[in-house]
């Protein structure tokens, strides 16, 4: 397609975008949701499986209570009505990613309905809207092998590990979300990014998007203003939270060229493709899905106990909102800084960072300064950049103790997210320490001096800025291993005069 | 009338990947519906007052605590699989079908 796409601000200006997220969650129980194979992650294939999640004739599911238990939790924390008595479904279809033919999940009887989460965005309070939260089984893993790029699309076979099938998964939907308008792909990220947030809280999941343990589907339309709702794209494939937001974007941006040229959208799942930020038609639904869902007859429907719902209620931990306004408080910050925290995902990362003896200001400046950069460079989550809290805090600590300057530091630091070692062990293998020996720094001082008599007489006569000169002089013949503020004060005092 | 359609069971045996011939799509329309309309009666009997049930017995919250329990090796895993391949289940190529999340 070379189809030119319009300008974001433009798309805007003529169109409002209706956006709907359904997230899924793989929770972090022991065990599978209805069988007792075990759910770390990485094992070799099929190595955890039994008669239950393969489906085998006799074999019965049984609820893990660990996961009811999960998602009651996360019903209450993202404010929904937990159901009195409600039920499993079979969804019924033909793949192979269940080798039951079905897979036991929730239809018009969720565990919890009627929920909100609210997020910030731009310095607003944006309400997101939950329609529903249930609880599925995982499918397994399909290989496609014999196509050219491993694809779906030209393999000859598929080979299927499941490993991964029967893991309790949690789908959490959000009726459609309107009159965002330009925020659109901003609040999209921020309602996963405030999800996942609420979820590792909560202790449920590790919710690692890059591993599958959370992954998201974006639905898009767009519809000129005043006018009906349009027709909705499913976009999946989604795996990061910065391709949340690209993916709205470039949905719109598609629809809205589609829209211009008068044509019409189709109702189709799309693909988001990283390395493009872009979106291809995956699989057309002009046949009408028809899952014949009924009630899973090998369960029993389950009825959580008002009085356990209570417990689990007054037993929720702080939640992020809350959490973020008291970290805000104790670091002093405005809500202009707080908000630069967020954007840069570093609430929990300067929190380690100073949970590790850092200070705030020192946390926040290596966070939001070098890290931030290197993290924007190379397209990565701030948490994936490969620096951790406790690294930072170790080279803050280097600075403080005098051995590195800011420039050394950040020197460092840049070996740190290199995965050259600890701070530690790239200034000792890199030579990068300040140096302190008085000694050595005389001499160079006393050098720079006779090299610069012009310069040394104006800072006798009382011109102290002039040392500036003579420290860069000094700071030169160090290769920049000296700290500057000791160099300034040992030029002075080697002129004779008062700093 | 006929409580299932000839155009129903063919589309049902689509949904189940069964071959279905055109005389068999007869006989199982015909049986099937002798089944549903047999089922139709008991709706009859129902009155307002009773719920419809999905269970025969009155049970709710059976659960199992969250221990692992022996999984079978991946041989007994794969002894039932028509073909295997790298320790996976191998299945034929699969396309346009409807993915499952």
């Amino acid at each position: 397609m070379t189809t030119t796409l319009p300008a974001y601000d433009e798309v805007v200006a003529r169109y409002e975008p209706v956006i709907g997220l359904e997230t899924h969650v793989e929770l972090g129980t022991n065990t599978k949701m209805f069988c007792g194979c075990p759910t770390d992650f990485g094992g070799e294939p099929n190595t955890r499986v039994c008669p239950v999640c393969l489906g085998l004739p006799g074999s019965l599911p049984v609820a893990n209570k660990a996961a009811i238990e999960a998602i009651i939790r996360i019903g209450l924390a993202l404010n929904c009505s937990i159901a009195r008595w409600c039920r499993f479904a079979r969804k019924n279809y033909f793949y192979p990613d269940m080798p039951k033919n079905f897979q036991i999940s929730q239809y018009d009887e969720p565990i919890c309905v009627d929920g909100y989460l609210d997020v910030e965005v731009g310095g607003e309070t944006v309400r997101i809207e939950i329609e529903r939260v249930h609880l599925e089984e995982d499918t397994g893993k399909t290989l496609h092998v014999g196509g050219a790029t491993g694809r779906i699309h030209g393999a000859t076979e598929s080979l299927v590990d499941y490993n991964r099938a029967g893991i309790p998964l949690v789908e959490i939907v959000t009726k459609p979300i309107a009159g965002t308008g330009v925020l659109a792909p901003d609040v999209a990220k921020a309602y996963v990014a405030e999800l996942r947030d609420v979820i590792r809280t909560l202790g449920v999941s590790d919710v690692r998007m890059e591993e599958g343990s959370l992954r998201c589907d974006v639905n898009t339309s767009l519809n000129l203003p005043g006018q009906e709702w349009g027709t909705r794209t499913e976009t999946k494939n989604v795996n990061s939270l910065r391709s949340v937001e690209r993916a709205v974007r470039s949905e719109m941006l598609r629809q809205a060229s589609v829209l211009d040229a008068g044509g019409r959208i189709t109702q189709e799942t799309r693909h988001f493709h990283e390395d493009t930020g872009d979106t291809t038609p995956g699989r057309s639904k002009e046949t009408a899905t028809d899952y014949r869902y009924f009630p899973e007859p090998d369960l029993v429907p389950i009825a959580p106990d008002p009085a356990w719902v209570a417990e689990l209620k007054a037993a929720l931990p702080e939640l992020p909102r809350v959490h973020r306004r008291r970290l805000q408080e104790q670091w002093g910050l405005s809500d202009l800084d707080m908000q630069s925290v967020l954007n840069a995902g570093a609430v929990e990362l300067i929190e380690a960072t100073v949970a590790a003896g850092t200070t705030p200001a020192a946390a926040r400046k290596w966070w939001l300064g070098e890290l931030s950069r290197r993290a924007n460079e190379s397209g990565v989550e701030l948490a994936d950049i490969g620096a951790t809290p406790a690294q930072v805090a170790e080279l803050q600590g280097l600075v403080d103790a005098g051995k590195l300057n800011d420039k050394m530091a950040r020197t460092v630091l840049e070996g740190v997210v290199d995965g050259e070692g600890s701070p530690t062990q790239i200034m000792t293998s890199r030579g990068l320490e300040v140096v302190s020996d008085t000694g050595a720094l005389t001499v160079a001082v006393d050098e720079a001096i006779a090299a610069n008599p012009g310069i040394a007489d104006k800072i006798r006569s009382g011109k102290v800025a002039a040392a500036g000169a003579l420290v860069g002089a000094v700071m030169k013949t160090t290769r920049g291993q000296a700290d500057a503020k000791t160099v300034r004060e040992l030029i002075l005092e080697r002129l004779g005069v008062q700093g | 009338m006929a409580a299932i359609s000839r155009e129903e069971v063919a589309h049902l045996a689509r949904l189940s990947r069964l071959a279905v011939t055109e005389e068999e799509l007869d006989t199982f329309a015909g049986q099937l519906d002798v089944i549903l309309q047999a089922v139709a009666q008991v709706g009859e009997v129902a009155a307002a007052d009773i719920p419809p049930t999905s269970h025969s017995v009155p049970l709710t919250n059976i659960f199992r605590e969250d221990v692992v329990t022996p999984c079978l090796t991946p041989q007994e895993v794969l002894s039932g699989a028509p073909d295997a391949e790298d320790q996976r289940f191998r299945v034929p190529r699969i396309l346009s079908e409807d993915v499952a999340s």
